[in-house]
């Protein structure tokens, strides 16, 4: 069931939480909503569920799902499924009565016979790995476990959309690995429409066929996840995305000057800040023709299948970070307060005023 | 456990003041609370068992158990409906005037219970505000078992209501969507999901304003007529033995209230430990 | 948001429901206090107030209430520091015992002091061989009522100090404060406002009790009635306005009490709103 979302806004007493946003998200599509606390995310998807309302003023906007216009739609009768961040398991209910609650409060003629209810949540709870611990109370599962009772009381009702709120910001990062990969699966064999909100951008690239990045009630970009990466449309989704270096100067002649650091760059004279992500920093024991960057190693991070390496200056305001393989660290026998160069290998602008916001990447 | 974290902690008590702190606790207690009550069973010592059972189970004494125990039940009952809806009203909605009512659940605490007494004998007698336009419809209250149960109701309404309330503020909002978004009626959610949260809370003020309203005695003499075997409780059948200089008599009658009211405590206390054991995980 | 029950209807009738109950059953008998007792006019319930033996009940109830507090004040902070500082065997039980006095009927308590200390009781009969009458006399309707009374600065202290902790005290200690000053210093200022309001309820029940005081006081005018009592024989003597006048000055205590609580209440939250 495809979601469209036409001109939905929202206020809380004066404070705007949703400027008047349009969303497509097609039938089968798994969307991550990816921002940071206070983007309008949360908001979003529970105007989607039905558990807020959106503004009926200034114009009233419209949310269908598939052909159907749920926008009056009361949530029970929605057909959504949604998974709430801490859960909100029944407690007083054992597991299978949490998964069978939604079909045993169908009205009557809906509502299957108690065999197949059974057979349902039996299959439910097959499908979750669950079965064994049918008859425990929410309180004696681990968190994980709660997590995935909540799915499978979700989609019980075979819901029209699956709505999932910070689905695992609440358990420890082992787990979320796993649940991350199982969810996606879940989502690929039974092909349901499912929207997500998350503020892990990692969780949001891995799960998602597409991310729409929000920020202060804003829409800031839609796209699949590598496109998002390679190719984010402004500063803000560039900087949420990952770790970000900043390089700050005033370009004179094809010049930037900062301090006693320079690089060449091809831009027109003017104050400008250059932004490169950690892996596109290299680092050697000798400047070159075209950049001359002295930093001054401080910390090391060898943990993963790249070194981490923080780096200082007296031309930086904040340390650099940069991604480093094992074999060049070795190479370079990089050690704390080790002198070295950094040549960046691309480099991002963002102008701030432009309208589109524009992105230059070159290869330095 | 307990054993365990005893030794642990007498082993490396940091804060100081245990000694101090037990020592006037057990004094305090054991002089205030539980010495007088030797009192009673010294007297009670003195009479036979088979005479200690001729005067609990005397006719008169018999019928004020009925009529204490049946009032209050009744009292407990209306107060359990009663109180279930100022508590979900005072906690769901906000409405003009929703500060005062909510300090006015704490009047029947503050007012003392002679006070409440004599005032509601004077509302519901036949002159009364209230007697006034209820007797001529055929409803008597004042000098009948409606009224004892009304004057126990008034005294123990806030029991209910300020044990539900704090459970129902802590019910977080995620239940009420749970339940509506798997397409549960409001009926159905209240029903399967919000009422099995809120029963330990709602037995047991409903049990202490039980237990409240069977000791009661100020708030209830005046408006109950005091009708041997009609509309004698049980509280004024020992202070009537007490005006007799029948000590014996009222000691009995006395075991026989403190027993039960005792019972009744240590049995909400055991139950709600229970409850709360259960639903937390053997964690709370 | 949605909540259930948040259907105008529904929302609608159970508000009128509460309110209109609330206001026959709760309002109502506060209304008619005042009114009884003003029924005849300021004068006669000045006439009423001014009379000796009312200020004689005034004065001897004020006393006690007075006398009552601090004693309670020690034993329910010696108390809840026992059981939510320390973890010793028995601590649940003193939890219940601490209950006793909610649960037994006033008459009853009234009864079991006076079997112990009237003059047949084992201590009582000693006390009376050397002079010392404590029943029918203040002394006893002093010990009756902080029968009544000593739960509630305890049970105020208890819940608060438990969700505090220790830790602020132990960080004290760590410091080097003594005993005394990690008390006055460290948790004196955390509990203050549960230990007031505590003292209020302690007074308004301590003003207020009738029960087991009309066991014990013998309620002899002018010596040892105190108020509720003093309006109980004016009630049976037909004298209701000079009951009632009575009854408005206790009923006035226990609105101040509600005030009280909920300016206490608001203030909490208003913190809480801060923090």
């Amino acid at each position: 069931m495809s979601i469209r979302l036409q001109n939905i806004a929202k206020h809380f007493a004066n404070t705007q939480a949703l400027e008047p946003i349009n969303l497509d998200i097609h039938e089968g599509e798994l969307v991550g909503l990816l921002g940071p606390s206070g983007s309008g995310k949360t908001t979003l998807l529970r105007i989607i569920a039905g558990l807020e309302n959106a503004d009926r003023s200034p114009q009233p906007g419209k949310i269908l799902f598939g052909d159907r216009d749920v926008t009056n739609v009361h949530v029970r009768d929605r057909r959504i499924g949604f998974v709430f961040q801490h859960y909100a398991l029944f407690r007083h209910m054992s597991v299978y009565d949490n998964v069978a609650f939604g079909l045993t409060v169908m009205p009557k003629k809906r509502r299957p016979s108690s065999g197949e209810i059974r057979a349902r949540v039996f299959r439910l709870l097959e499908m979750v790995q669950l079965q064994h611990l049918a008859n425990r109370l929410p309180a004696q599962l681990s968190g994980g476990q709660q997590q995935r009772v909540s799915l499978a009381r979700a989609l019980a009702v075979e819901p029209d959309v699956l709505l999932l709120d910070e689905p695992f910001g609440a358990l420890d990062a082992k787990v979320r690995q796993d649940l991350r990969r199982w969810l996606r699966r879940l989502h690929d064999e039974l092909n349901f429409t499912s929207v997500f909100v998350t503020h892990d951008q990692e969780e949001a690239l891995e799960l998602s066929d597409r991310v729409v990045v929000m920020s202060n009630g804003r829409i800031e970009q839609i796209d699949t996840p590598d496109t998002l990466y390679r190719a984010p449309k402004n500063r803000f989704v560039f900087e949420f995305l990952g770790d970000v270096n900043h390089l700050e100067g005033r370009v004179r002649d094809g010049v930037l000057t900062c301090g006693d650091a320079h690089l060449n760059v091809d831009l027109p004279d003017g104050d400008e800040e250059l932004l490169l992500r950690p892996h596109e920093v290299r680092l050697a024991e000798e400047p070159s023709p075209e950049s001359h960057l002295p930093v001054t190693i401080t910390a090391i991070s060898p943990v993963g299948a790249e070194v981490r390496v923080e780096l200082e200056a007296d031309w930086l305001a904040k340390p650099w970070q940069a991604t480093v393989r094992h074999a060049d660290f070795e190479r370079l026998h990089m050690r704390r307060g080790q002198r070295l160069f950094a040549h960046p290998r691309q480099w991002h602008r963002f102008k701030e005023d432009a309208k589109t916001p524009e992105q230059q990447a070159r290869v330095a | 456990m307990s054993q365990l974290a005893f030794w642990r902690s007498g082993s490396t008590r940091v804060l100081p003041g245990f000694g101090l702190s037990m020592g006037i606790s057990v004094l305090f207690i054991s002089l205030v609370l539980l010495l007088p009550i030797t009192g009673l069973f010294g007297q009670l010592a003195n009479l036979s068992l088979a005479e200690y059972f001729a005067i609990i189970t005397e006719g008169r004494v018999v019928a004020s158990y009925m009529v204490t125990i049946g009032a209050a039940a009744v009292a407990a009952l209306v107060n359990a409906v009663f109180g279930l809806l100022l508590a979900w009203v005072l906690v769901r909605y906000e409405f003009p005037g929703k500060r005062l009512l909510d300090a006015l659940m704490d009047l029947p605490f503050a007012l003392p219970t002679a006070v409440a007494g004599i005032t509601l004998a004077t509302l519901y007698a036949g002159n009364g505000w209230v007697g006034n336009i209820i007797e001529p419809m055929g409803f008597q209250v004042a000098y009948t078992w409606v009224g004892i149960a009304l004057a126990m109701a008034f005294t123990s309404i806030p029991f209910v209501v300020r044990t539900v309330q704090p459970v129902l503020e802590d019910l977080p909002a995620e239940v009420d969507e749970a339940a509506m978004s798997l397409g549960a009626t409001d009926g159905v959610a209240f029903r399967r999901v919000i009422m099995p949260h809120l029963w330990p809370a709602l037995v047991t003020g409903t049990g202490l304003a039980f237990v409240r309203s069977l000791g009661e005695f100020g708030a209830i003499i005046f408006i109950a007529g005091n009708m041997p075997y009609e509309t004698e409780i049980t509280a004024l059948m020992i202070f009537v033995k007490l005006q007799e200089y029948d000590y014996a008599g009222a000691s009995a009658i006395a075991s026989v209230v403190l027993f039960v009211s005792l019972a009744l405590l240590l049995a909400i206390n055991i139950w709600q430990g229970r409850f709360v054991r259960r639903l937390h995980g053997g964690k709370g | 948001m949605r909540r259930i029950g948040d259907a105008p209807i529904v929302r609608r009738l159970l508000i009128g429901a509460a309110l209109l109950l609330s206001a026959l059953f709760l309002l109502l008998p506060l209304v008619a206090i005042f009114a009884q007792a003003f029924s005849q006019g300021v004068a006669v319930f000045w006439a009423n107030v001014s009379n000796t033996f009312t200020l004689h009940a005034i004065g001897l109830t004020l006393v006690i209430a007075l006398m009552t507090i601090p004693i309670c004040l020690v034993f329910g902070v010696a108390l809840a520091w026992l059981v939510t500082r320390f973890s010793f065997p028995g601590r649940r039980i003193l939890q219940t015992l601490i209950d006793i006095p909610f649960a037994v009927s006033p008459v009853v308590a009234g009864l079991i002091y006076l079997l112990l200390y009237g003059r047949n009781g084992w201590i009582g009969s000693w006390l009376d061989t050397h002079d010392i009458q404590l029943m029918f006399a203040w002394p006893g309707i002093l010990m009756v009522t902080i029968f009544v009374t000593c739960p509630f600065v305890a049970r105020e202290l208890i819940p608060l100090m438990q969700a505090q902790g220790s830790r602020e005290e132990e960080a004290a200690v760590t410091l080097g404060a003594s005993g005394w000053t990690t008390f006055w210093r460290v948790t004196l200022p955390n509990i203050r406002w549960a230990l007031l309001y505590g003292i209020i309820l302690t007074n308004a029940r301590a003003v207020g009790e009738f029960g087991a005081v009309s066991v014990v006081s013998g309620a002899i005018r002018g010596q040892t009635n105190t108020l509720p009592l003093h309006l109980e024989q004016l009630y049976q003597d037909y004298n209701a306005v000079g009951a009632f006048a009575s009854a408005a000055l206790l009923a006035l205590i226990a609105l101040l009490t509600l005030a009280a609580k909920a300016g206490l209440e608001w203030r909490a939250s208003r913190r809480e709103a801060f923090s």
